[in-house]
C-alpha cells in the first residue's frame, strides 16, 4: 500500500479551481518529485497534505488514515514533516531551540511537570536534547547550535529547517523548493542529505524547480499545471514528455502566435 | 557568576530592607511585589506567548472577589483561599479565552480591554447580590501563618516576597521546559509552530490559564492586605500598569519585569518626595540672599509624562524592554559526553 495517496483532490479559491482534481501515489521509501511551471498549484498541494488548506473536494490519504481536514500540528504527530517554501525559522532562538520545536510533539511533559522536574521530564529533556543534536550533526550544523537562527547564513536556514521536521521523527517529509537560494556547492550537498534521509527509511516528497537536482534526487515525478496533473513517471520519461516540455517552453504555435 | 552575585547581594539587601524602613516606604515594596507577581504572571501570555493581553486585571479581580466572598461569609481562612482563588481565575480565563483565542495582535488587544470593562462593571452592578456592588465587601480576615497574624506592612513585605522567590523559581523552570519553549515558538511564528507539531491553540489557552491561576493568587493577598475591596481597584487603568511594567521591563525576561515593577510603582513614590527638595534648593539659595520659588511637591502628577516620554524613548532605542530575556542555557558539553 502507498504511503501517501492523493485522491481527485480539489481546492477552490473563490473562482479559481487552483488544484484540479490531482491524482497521486507516493510509495513508501521513494524519493518523489511535484514540479510544474509558476503559480501551477505545486504548494497549495503541499498545503493540503500539511492541513494548512482544507480541499474542497477529494481525498488525502496517509498511512491508511485520511487526514483532510486535520489540523496541521495532528498531522505532524501522525507522521508527516515539511519544510517552508520561504523560510520560516523562529528567528531570536537558536538552533538547537529550533529543531527543540521538531521534538516537541514526541514528548509529553506539560507545565506542571516543568515545575516539579520530575525524573521524568528531566529525562524526557534530556533525549529531547540528544535527538535535536544528532539532527543537527545529520544536516552538517552540529557546531552551530548556539548560533540564533537569523545569524546563519541563508543556505544553513534551509538545512535547519530540514533538521527541525526531521526532529519530528517523520514518515513523511515535504520539502517546499529546498534548494530555492541556494549555490551549487549547496545544492550538491543538499542532494548528499536527500540521498542520507532516504537512506534512513523516511519518504521524501519534494517540490523543486531545479531541475538538474530534480533529475538527480527524484526517483519518480509528478507534473502539474494549472492545476491539473499532466504528466506521472520516472525523471527520463518526464524530460522527453512533449505535454511538459510544452508547458514549461510553451508550444511554437504559442511562440507564432505572440510574433504576430 | 559575577551576574549570580549581583542577584544574590540585591536579594539580600531587599531581604532586610525592612528592618532600615518605615512603614509607609515598606508599604511602597509591598506594592512593587504585588505588580512584580501579576506583571510575572502577564509575562507568560503577553511576553512569552506573544498574546496581547491588556485585561489582566480581570483575573486579577476574580481572585480578590472568590477570597473576599468565601472569606467573609464562610469565614475560610484566608491563605487557604488562595488555591481557591487561582482555579476559579483560571476557569474564569478558560471560559473567557476560549472563543477569542485565535484573535491576533490587535485585535485580541481589544477584546481584552472588553474583560476589565465586563467585569468591572459586573461588580458595580452587584452581580449574584454577592459582590457588594460598587461599595465592595469588607471586613475580609488578614492571613494567618502557623498561628501568626498578618497585619503590618513588615509582615505582609516576607508574605508578599516570600511568594515571589517560589513565583520565579517555578517561572524559571516553566521558562526552560518543553512548555515555555513552545510559548516562544508561537510568539515567533505560529504558522511555523504549528507546522512542527505544535498545538498553538492549546498552549496559548494554557499560557492564559497559568498566568489567571497566578494573578488570582496575588488578588487573595490583595484582599486580605486591604482587608476591603472595591471594583474600583480593578479596573482598566490595572491592566495598563502590568502591560507597562512588562514591555517597559522586558517581555519574557523574569528579572526584567521585576526591575520594570520598581520602576513602574515605586519611582512615582520618590517623584512625591520631590517637594522636599525643592524646599531644600530654596532654603539652601535663600541663604546666600538670592530668592528661589521653586516647587516640585507636584511633579509626581508629572509622572505619567515622564512615563509616557520613556516609553517613547525606549521603544526607539531599546524595544527589547530594558533587560531582555537571555538566551537559554542547554548542557551541551554533557549531552555530547553522553552521546559519544
Amino acid at each position: 500500500m502507498s504511503l501517501l495517496k492523493l485522491d481527485k483532490l480539489i481546492k477552490d479559491f473563490g473562482g479559481l479551481r487552483a488544484v484540479d482534481e490531482v491524482t497521486f501515489e507516493v510509495e513508501a521509501g521513494d524519493v518523489f518529485g511535484l514540479i510544474g511551471p509558476n503559480g501551477a498549484g505545486k504548494t497549495t498541494v503541499f498545503n493540503l497534505i500539511t492541513g494548512n488548506y482544507e480541499p474542497n473536494g477529494g481525498d488525502v490519504i496517509f498511512d491508511g488514515t485520511r487526514i483532510n481536514g486535520l489540523a496541521p500540528n495532528k498531522i505532524v504527530s501522525l507522521g508527516v514533516a515539511r519544510t517552508f517554501q520561504t523560510i520560516r525559522l523562529f528567528k531570536s532562538l537558536s538552533a538547537l531551540e529550533n529543531v527543540l520545536s521538531g521534538a516537541h510533539c514526541r514528548m509529553t511533559s506539560g507545565p506542571i511537570a516543568a515545575m516539579l522536574k520530575t525524573p521524568f521530564q528531566q529525562r524526557e529533556e534530556k533525549e529531547a536534547l540528544k535527538l535535536a543534536l544528532t539532527e543537527l550533526d545529520f544536516v552538517g550544523l552540529g557546531d552551530q547550535a548556539e548560533t540564533r537562527a537569523d545569524g546563519l547564513s541563508y543556505g544553513n536556514q534551509r538545512l535547519l529547517e530540514i533538521a527541525r521536521a526531521l526532529a519530528t521523527k517523520p514518515k513523511l517529509l515535504i520539502l517546499d523548493e529546498p534548494a530555492g537560494g541556494m549555490n551549487e556547492q549547496e545544492t550538491d550537498a543538499l542532494i548528499e542529505i536527500i540521498a542520507r534521509i532516504k537512506a534512513r527509511g523516511i519518504t521524501v516528497l519534494l517540490i523543486e524547480h531545479d531541475m538538474s537536482l530534480v533529475m538527480q534526487a527524484c526517483e519518480k515525478l509528478v507534473v502539474i499545471e494549472y492545476g491539473k496533473k499532466i504528466a506521472e513517471g520516472l525523471p527520463e520519461e518526464i524530460k522527453v514528455n512533449k505535454k511538459v516540455i510544452e508547458a514549461y517552453l510553451g508550444t511554437e504555435d504559442e511562440e507564432d502566435e505572440t510574433c504576430f | 557568576m559575577t551576574r549570580k552575585a549581583i542577584y544574590l547581594l540585591l536579594a539580600t539587601l531587599l531581604a532586610v530592607s525592612p528592618a532600615f524602613l518605615n512603614a509607609y516606604w515598606v508599604d511602597v515594596l509591598n506594592n512593587v511585589g504585588m505588580y512584580a507577581l501579576l506583571a510575572l504572571s502577564l509575562n507568560l501570555i503577553l511576553g512569552h506567548a506573544g498574546l496581547f493581553h491588556m485585561g489582566h486585571a480581570a483575573f486579577y479581580a476574580v481572585g480578590a472577589y472568590t477570597t473576599a466572598i468565601l472569606n467573609t461569609t464562610y469565614g475560610i481562612p484566608v491563605l487557604w483561599l488562595m488555591p481557591v482563588a487561582g482555579l476559579m481565575a483560571g476557569l474564569f480565563a478558560l471560559m473567557v479565552a476560549r472563543p477569542i483565542i485565535h484573535l491576533r495582535g490587535d485585535y485580541l488587544l481589544i477584546v481584552t480591554i472588553g474583560f476589565v470593562e465586563i467585569v468591572r462593571i459586573a461588580l458595580v452592578n452587584n452581580v449574584f447580590g454577592i459582590t457588594g456592588g460598587s461599595n465592595g465587601i469588607f471586613g475580609i480576615d488578614r492571613p494567618f501563618l502557623f498561628g501568626f497574624k498578618i497585619r503590618k506592612p513588615h509582615e505582609f513585605f516576607y508574605l508578599i516576597w516570600g511568594f515571589m522567590v517560589v513565583t520565579v523559581f517555578l517561572f524559571h523552570r516553566l521558562e526552560n521546559s518543553r512548555f515555555g519553549r513552545a510559548l516562544n515558538y508561537l510568539r515567533e511564528d505560529d504558522v511555523a509552530a504549528e507546522g512542527s507539531g505544535i498545538n498553538t491553540t492549546h498552549y496559548k489557552l494554557i499560557a492564559f490559564v497559568i498566568g489567571a491561576v497566578w494573578a488570582g493568587m496575588v488578588g487573595t493577598i490583595y484582599a486580605s492586605k486591604m482587608t476591603i475591596i472595591a471594583p474600583e481597584s480593578f479596573n482598566f487603568w490595572e491592566s495598563v500598569v502590568m502591560f507597562m511594567i512588562v514591555i517597559l521591563g522586558g517581555s519574557g525576561s523574569i528579572r526584567g519585569v521585576i526591575l520594570g515593577a520598581f520602576l513602574v510603582i515605586g519611582l512615582p513614590e520618590l517623584f512625591r518626595g520631590m517637594g522636599a527638595v525643592s524646599d531644600l534648593i530654596n532654603n539652601v539659595f535663600s541663604g546666600f540672599g538670592i530668592t528661589l520659588d521653586l516647587d516640585f511637591s507636584n511633579f509626581s502628577q508629572a509622572r505619567m509624562m515622564i512615563f509616557g516620554a520613556a516609553m517613547v524613548i525606549m521603544m526607539i532605542f531599546r524595544n527589547e524592554g530594558l533587560l531582555p530575556p537571555l538566551p537559554r542555557k542547554y548542557p551541551l558539553k554533557k549531552i555530547r559526553e553522553e552521546m559519544s
